[in-house]
């Protein structure tokens, strides 16, 4: 499960470009500092990587394993 | 010890968390690379309280001074290293973590960084590798790149950069490496390795800026300088077997010496013993 703080997110989009699975997309709606945060839309083909979580800059995504 | 918030990152009890969000550019490296260390002390389980981070000045020297939860000394440029030999020697059993930049650590502390190395003190060296001074409006730093336009070379560098790791390595370093923040994960292990090794280990960890640097060599965003890291980068295993031809302008990553000499402090106090005897 992909857990996103979007109010932490500034929006470079290097989560979006690097997932190896390409699960999050970009978001239509502002966030809290006027960014675009991603939206996880392909939850269910993540395999758990972790690599969204340690490249984000900003300490928004958390990737639970359950 | 979290549960502030429904969503949460991890490891934020090793964060300041009342600073967050971070005051770094948007798509800066230092984030990662903050992110990266604290994954690898979780790994590790290092109680924070053992670890003294010496940082200088610098957009770099802010990973862990504000945001890193341990004992932190924010020093004057270019003397962190000075400092963390002061640290080391009166509290040796600390972990002394020295987390700064190009320009601090490679430019105005150059010779505190190659003394140090020498003299093989105990400290964890984290050099963050923007190829810029980066706070102060992107000014040419000794890790420029030959050629790259900056505020103070605005018709290209002149001077050839540093290859810190191998100098480091050659003043006699007990573990060196390089990586990028986009090799996340044995960055995250390299960084055990040094926090773990006796004697003075050194990661040069190259960065992306994209406001300060990208935006005049053309690389605007922190995933375009991911996507050349990625692209131009070899691993030092595969490296050894090629010529410099076919090497040309890539970067190597990955441990460039590991070696065993005995630790500066160990040596000073087995020498005030005998003295005392």
């Amino acid at each position: 499960m992909i857990e996103i703080d979007e109010d932490l997110c500034k929006g470079c989009k290097i989560c979006t470009d690097f997932c190896p699975k390409e699960v999050f997309e970009t978001s239509d709606k502002i966030n809290k500092k006027g960014y675009y945060p991603p939206i996880p839309v392909r939850e269910d083909e993540c395999i758990g990587c972790r690599f969204c979580e340690l490249l984000c800059p900003e300490f928004a995504i958390a990737v639970v394993n359950e | 010890m979290m549960a502030k918030k429904k969503k949460a990152y991890r490891l934020k009890h090793y964060l300041r968390e009342e600073l967050l969000p971070t005051t770094f550019c948007q798509g800066c490296g230092c984030g990662t690379v903050l992110n990266t260390y604290a994954q690898a002390i979780e790994e590790l389980q290092i109680n924070p309280k053992d670890i003294v981070s010496v940082t200088g000045i610098g957009c770099s020297s802010w990973i862990p001074s504000p945001y890193f939860k341990a004992d932190t000394l924010h020093t004057t440029h270019g003397r962190a290293i000075a400092f963390a030999t002061g640290v080391k020697i009166m509290k040796p059993e600390a972990n002394v973590v020295v987390i700064a930049g190009d320009g601090d650590l490679a430019g105005i502390g150059g010779n505190h960084l190659i003394h140090a190395a020498r003299r093989n003190v105990g400290l964890a060296v984290f050099l963050i590798n923007n190829m810029i001074y980066g706070m102060t409006g992107g000014q040419v730093s000794p890790m420029t790149p030959l050629g790259d336009k900056t505020t103070t070379t605005p018709y290209g560098n002149p001077e050839y950069p540093f290859n810190i790791a191998e100098f480091v390595a050659a003043a006699g370093a007990n573990y060196v490496a390089r990586w990028t923040t986009y090799h996340v994960f044995p960055l995250m292990e390299s960084i055990q390795k040094a926090m773990t090794k006796d004697g003075f280990s050194f990661v040069e960890i190259l960065t992306q800026c994209p406001v300060s640097y990208g935006r005049r060599v053309g690389m605007r965003t922190g995933e375009e300088f991911l996507k050349y890291f990625k692209e131009n980068t070899i691993n030092s295993l595969k490296a050894k077997d090629m010529t410099p031809e076919e090497i040309g302008d890539k970067i190597i990553v990955g441990k460039i010496v590991e070696r065993n000499r005995k630790e500066f402090t160990t040596i000073l106090r087995e020498m005030n013993e005998e003295r005392r005897k």
